[in-house]
């Protein structure tokens, strides 16, 4: 049987040998490389930079941010808050279509949002205040709110839709549950209405999209990409000699010691920005010991002058320049200064004072420090496990003996939700432009309503009141008040470790134009070609 | 499967080699070779320098406390421009002097070498012997738990341990425990060799008249099988031993390549490749190239040094 | 030959079992597969639910058993990491490898042959000489300092081969090459190097040493005595008598070969099983971990067979010998 077979596959293999020899070359067709894949299709599984990256590319949410991060419409063509403040009204998009032909329609919203807000799903936090989705007629929907909420929309950039009858049809009404491992049909096929449709998923491997020649927006984007084929690359050496010699044509993290030569060489251009990502420590400062360390009965965490030492332990210039040579903005805020409620004089960088850090720890009571261990990931951020090993030995200096344990983020992002590491690596990009969502995932104490990757055990009732609180506050400047205290408080309790606000590369061949969006989403079909 | 045609290593070295060993043929013979002798010299230089690292080294680079990140990236025998220390062969991303690095990576190259060889050869010396000496099925067995063992490359049988020891040992010991899993694991992916070639010493030996005098005058079996057979097979296993240094040296920097073998801040040589491959195409060539040539040396030198002994033990190859 | 063949395929089942239960071993005692497929919050009774349905209560030997008759059937659970049947994955990999594994342990084949026998029949000559001294050099440079170098040289300096990947490929349903386009043969060429290079010296080195000995037989001086040609002698009397040794070793290097795939595959970006192994190895994935030991020890035990097989064609005269004395 085999045998026929290949006599049947060997004329079509050569006839795609001859095809694949006489096509042009392939300049509608973007092959584009980064450190790490997505970790899954399911739309509302994880919230993660590169796995939104690649579901913005086939799905599509109701409203997004553009290149000049401005909110702008998608499925949704125009929102407003009724005459009832708590209820947000959505007009939507007509005649749209999903891949598969199904109609895009009311009630595939309404389904989305209430599979996003299922306990599985990782995007359940952005939609806390939501309390009842529902459709009105075919193309509006409304969603109540449990207070006024007056930006609501800020939350549904990363909110994909789905088509409900192809859910049910493939038993994919509930979003995978990643952190237990499930694999479940939409995890590696799709059914969007976005620009692009998945041809081909092999995770870790390769990912093939298609221009979706019936999208929406052809007339409106530049639609030039006809196929994006995605090649994860983890060693950042192969990544360049790749772009180098020409088999891919766009990196999304070019190493940034190789962006000078990236940026010599001839063909290539590198284009920068600042991202909406800050890079942080976690602590564990809740648990009653930790896991990893050597001092048994007692957290040293949990003591804020053993954080404050830490904190000044850190040489956040030298980190800068020479672990990300300049690529990055030393912080001493875990809040990228794009959104609401940053403010430039809490963003201080601590100076390092070894000598004082010393002295603090001394105080607490650790006069030799103590040992524990640092998990990091190794394929996400930029130079994230060098920066891990420089703040090792920073840590070192004052007497906390730093294990470095460096894993692939798919291992890093299954593990931290369990809340079982003591000190972590992480960052945090906010796709709300607004301090809200900074509080509500990382601040608030952690319950199945929010605080879901404050894995630090932080706790401070104040802080859940005022962050509950200002998502009803239609007044602004007494919202701003609000949001001010929260930071204030925060950082007098040193919750966190900051170390730099990211810098955005991306390294391209130079026929393409392709500005970078800060949130580091590569929107396909707005790259357009240099004629 | 194929227990009677042993790699070709094995096939060429006769018995009773070891005593021709210091025999004075045998050490004119190495100082007419001048590679042999450059070898000897490189492999012993490096061994002392490994040795002596901690009092020649100008840093510890494994104290991540010692390092100071401004230092990063200078380049060998140039001023850093922030700190203005200057370092012999340059430094890395974190930067840990190389120089010291390498002497501190060689050590820990070093150690798993020649422990794994230590490992392997008493672990395939012990099963040779009493696979030849015994026969019958304790021989079967042990021959085709060595057939299943061949069936895995070393370089399998290595990376499953650790796969074992990664879900087993709690992730708080892994860096305490690695450097002991490598050996572990090498040793026991490599110790097929030696107890094939002691087991056919072994057969040959057992019926020869001088040990079945001994067995006959009632000498108890580790005894002849210590006294009288082991030292007429140790010139083989020399040979092998030599040659299975340079792979375990190799092997281990594979392994810590492929990031499952000492952790970054305790690099051996094979970490500090891995590390410095990363900045191979920014200019800064000398984080791998140090490393790399460090590597390439040892293990080249104690090749050509197990190539040599091997010519020099067999005595149908000498000119 | 009959009861030989017979013996060696017991051997070999008895080899696949013993390779099986460490298989089953790993699958079995490491890690606990509920708590990897289950989420933390699930409920004991949820537990208790999942070890009934996976059998794991039932005594040991009747698991071994079960393991036994679903490895048989390729059946290796699914994947901790990829959460997808773990036979899938691997038989999407598993050309890939195979293709590079077979390119380069022909390739090495050849060119080690050729090579062994000039440096055996022109010893003394310089380029035997230099190409002796390159094989050591070959040999003590690690594969993955090899794959890098090429890398740096061929595809950042001059450009001419990719860097990654196996280029486009063709699917032919049930298999896919990359052995039908350009761009797949050119991504072919520097993993198959790298691969290969080790082998090749092997291979060579060991030509050259059984060609040397075979020289120094009586029978190849009686030969020479009765008149034949240099080329007579040499390669139909010499090599056809260093072909035995060379093909024991090559077999038993094939199994190598695919094993040596995972730091080729590391180093390229190669989509192959030696890739989803390393992998597997640092996620701690036993499944996949489970069914490429069996893989591999399945390989190399028909490689075996076949090798055996070749045997009796390379030398009658092993006929008779081997099943006379019993071995």
């Amino acid at each position: 049987m085999n045998k026929t077979r290949l006599a049947l596959a060997l004329p079509f293999a050569l006839a795609t040998l001859a095809s694949v020899a006489a096509a042009p070359a392939a300049a509608q067709t973007v092959r584009w490389a980064a450190a790490g894949d997505a970790l899954t299709m399911d739309p509302h599984s994880q919230n993660e930079g590169p796995t939104h990256v690649m579901n913005h590319q086939v799905y599509d949410s109701l409203v997004f941010r553009d290149q000049a991060m401005k909110l702008a419409p998608r499925l949704a063509t125009a929102w407003k808050i009724t005459e009832d403040p708590n209820v947000w009204e959505f007009k939507l998009r007509e005649g749209v279509k999903y891949h598969n032909g199904n109609p895009f329609t009311a009630d595939d919203v309404v389904f989305s949002i209430q599979r996003a807000k299922h306990e599985n799903s990782d995007m359940k936090g952005l939609l806390t205040s939501v309390v009842e989705v529902v459709k009105v007629d075919e193309h509006t929907v409304r969603m109540r709110t449990d207070g006024p909420n007056p930006l609501l929309p800020n939350n549904l950039t990363n909110l994909f839709i789905m088509d409900r009858e192809w859910s049910e049809a493939n038993k994919v009404m509930l979003p995978q549950n990643y952190k237990a491992g499930d694999e479940t049909f939409a995890v590696r096929n799709a059914n969007g209405t976005g620009p692009f449709r998945l041809v081909k998923r092999e995770p870790d491997v390769r990912t093939e999209l298609e221009r979706n020649e019936d999208y929406w927006g052809k007339g409106t984007y530049p639609m030039e990409v006809a196929k994006v084929v995605f090649t994860p690359v983890r060693s950042a050496a192969t990544r360049v000699a790749a772009l180098l010699s020409g088999e891919v044509d766009f990196l999304l993290d070019p190493p940034v010691q190789d962006l000078e030569r990236l940026s010599a060489a001839k063909g290539i251009v590198v284009r920068s920005g600042p991202e909406n990502r800050t890079i942080f420590l976690g602590m564990n400062q809740g648990a009653a010991e930790l896991r990893s360390a050597d001092v048994k009965g007692r957290n040293p965490f949990a003591d804020k002058r053993v954080r404050a030492a830490m904190n000044i332990a850190i040489n956040r210039d030298a980190v800068k320049r020479v672990v990300m040579r300049g690529q990055s903005v030393p912080a001493g805020i875990v809040a990228p200064p794009f959104i609401d409620g940053y403010d430039k004089a809490m963003d201080v960088v601590p100076a390092p004072d070894v000598a004082r850090a010393k002295a603090l720890l001394a105080e607490a009571g650790y006069p030799n420090g103590f040992a524990v261990t640092l998990s990091c990931p190794n394929d996400r951020y930029v130079n994230d496990e060098a920066i891990c090993q420089a703040v090792t030995g920073m840590f070192g200096q004052i007497g906390v003996k730093a294990r470095l344990d460096a894993r692939p983020k798919s291992i890093h992002f299954a593990e931290l939700p369990k809340g079982e590491l003591d000190l972590y690596m992480l960052g945090w990009g906010v796709p709300t432009m607004d301090s809200h969502y900074v509080f509500h995932y990382l601040y608030e104490t952690r319950t199945d309503k929010g605080g879901s990757w404050n894995v630090t055990g932080y706790s401070s009732a104040k802080v859940d009141e005022l962050t509950k609180a200002m998502n009803r506050e239609i007044d602004l400047g007494k919202r701003a008040g609000m949001v001010a205290e929260v930071w204030k408080t925060v950082q007098d309790d040193v919750v966190y470790l900051p170390i730099h606000h990211q810098m955005l590369n991306w390294a391209m061949k130079d026929d393409i134009d392709f500005p970078v969006q800060s949130e580091n989403y590569p929107y396909f079909k707005l790259l357009k070609y240099r004629k | 499967m194929s227990t009677e045609s042993p790699t070709p290593t094995t096939a060429a070295a006769p018995r009773g080699a070891l005593a021709r060993l210091l025999d004075s043929d045998l050490l004119h013979g190495f100082l007419r070779s001048p590679i042999t002798v450059l070898s000897a010299l490189i492999v012993l230089a490096i061994l002392i320098a490994a040795l002596l690292a901690p009092v020649i080294a100008p840093q510890n680079p494994f104290d991540p406390a010692t390092l100071n990140l401004m230092d990063g990236f200078s380049r060998p025998m140039q001023a850093n421009a922030f700190t203005g220390n200057v370092y012999w062969l340059g430094t890395d991303a974190q930067g840990r002097d190389l120089f010291s690095a390498i002497l501190y990576g060689s050590r820990v190259s070093l150690l798993v070498g020649f422990a794994a060889v230590a490992f392997a050869a008493v672990l395939g010396i012990a099963l040779g012997l009493i696979a030849g000496y015994r026969g019958g099925w304790v021989d079967s067995l042990i021959m085709r738990i060595a057939d299943v063992q061949l069936s895995f490359p070393a370089i399998l049988v290595a990376l499953l341990i650790f796969g074992v020891f990664k879900g087993v040992v709690p992730p708080a010991l892994h860096d305490k425990a690695a450097i002991y899993v490598l050996i572990l694991a090498i040793g026991l992916s490599d110790w097929v060799q030696y107890a094939r070639t002691v087991r056919s010493s072994t057969l040959a030996e057992r019926n020869k008249e001088y040990v079945q005098a001994a067995r006959v005058i009632g000498v108890p079996a580790p005894t002849i099988l210590l006294r009288h057979i082991l030292p007429n097979v140790m010139g083989p296993v020399l040979v092998i031993a030599t040659i299975g240094l340079a792979l375990a040296i190799i092997l281990e920097s594979t392994l810590s390549f492929l990031g499952v073998g000492v952790p970054p801040t305790q690099p051996s040589l094979g970490t500090l490749i891995r590390v410095g491959q990363d900045y191979l195409f920014s200019g800064e060539w000398w984080i791998v190239f140090f490393p790399g040539l460090t590597l390439l040396l040892l293990a080249l030198s104690v090749n050509l040094l197990g190539d040599w002994l091997r010519d020099a033990l067999d005595p149908r190859l000498r000119r | 030959m009959p009861a030989f063949i017979l013996r060696r395929l017991l051997q070999s089942v008895l080899v696949m079992l013993t390779v099986a239960l460490v298989s089953f071993g790993l699958f079995r005692f490491i890690g606990d597969p509920v708590n990897n497929m289950v989420g933390q919050e699930a409920t004991m009774a949820e537990r208790a639910a999942l070890r009934e349905s996976l059998g794991l209560d039932d005594p040991v030997p009747v698991q071994f058993l079960r393991f036994v008759v679903n490895a048989a059937q390729g059946e290796f659970g699914v994947s901790y990491r990829m959460a997808r049947p773990v036979a899938d994955v691997i038989a999407e990999r598993l050309p890939a490898t195979l293709e590079l594994a077979l390119i380069s342990g022909f390739g090495a084949l050849a060119l080690g042959i050729a090579l062994g026998v000039y440096t055996a029949l022109r010893r003394d000559g310089w380029l035997s000489h230099a190409i002796m001294s390159l094989s050591l050099v070959g040999v003590s440079l690690p594969t993955f300092l090899i794959g890098i170098l090429l890398i740096y040289v061929f595809a950042v300096e001059l450009k001419l081969l990719p860097a990654f990947g196996r280029g486009e490929v063709v699917d032919l349903g049930w298999w896919t090459t990359g052995l039908l386009t350009t761009s797949g043969l050119k991504s072919l060429v520097m993993p198959a190097i790298t691969l290969g290079l080790y082998q090749l010296t092997l291979i060579m080195r060991l030509v050259r040493a059984e060609m040397l000995e075979v020289l120094r037989t009586d029978y190849i001086k009686f030969a020479r005595a009765r008149g034949l040609t240099d080329r007579t002698v040499h390669f139909g009397h010499a090599l056809r008598n260093t072909l035995l040794p060379v093909i024991t070793i090559t077999g038993l290097q094939i199994g190598s070969i695919i094993a040596f795939a995972i730091i080729t595959e590391t180093v390229f970006q190669w989509p192959g099983v030696g890739l989803l192994f390393i992998t597997a190895v640092q996620f701690v994935d036993i499944p996949v971990m489970a069914a490429y030991l069996v893989l591999i020890a399945l390989i190399f035990v028909v490689i075996n067979l076949i090798v055996d097989l070749l045997y009796f064609v390379v030398d009658p005269r092993l006929r008779v010998q081997r099943t006379g004395r019993g071995q």
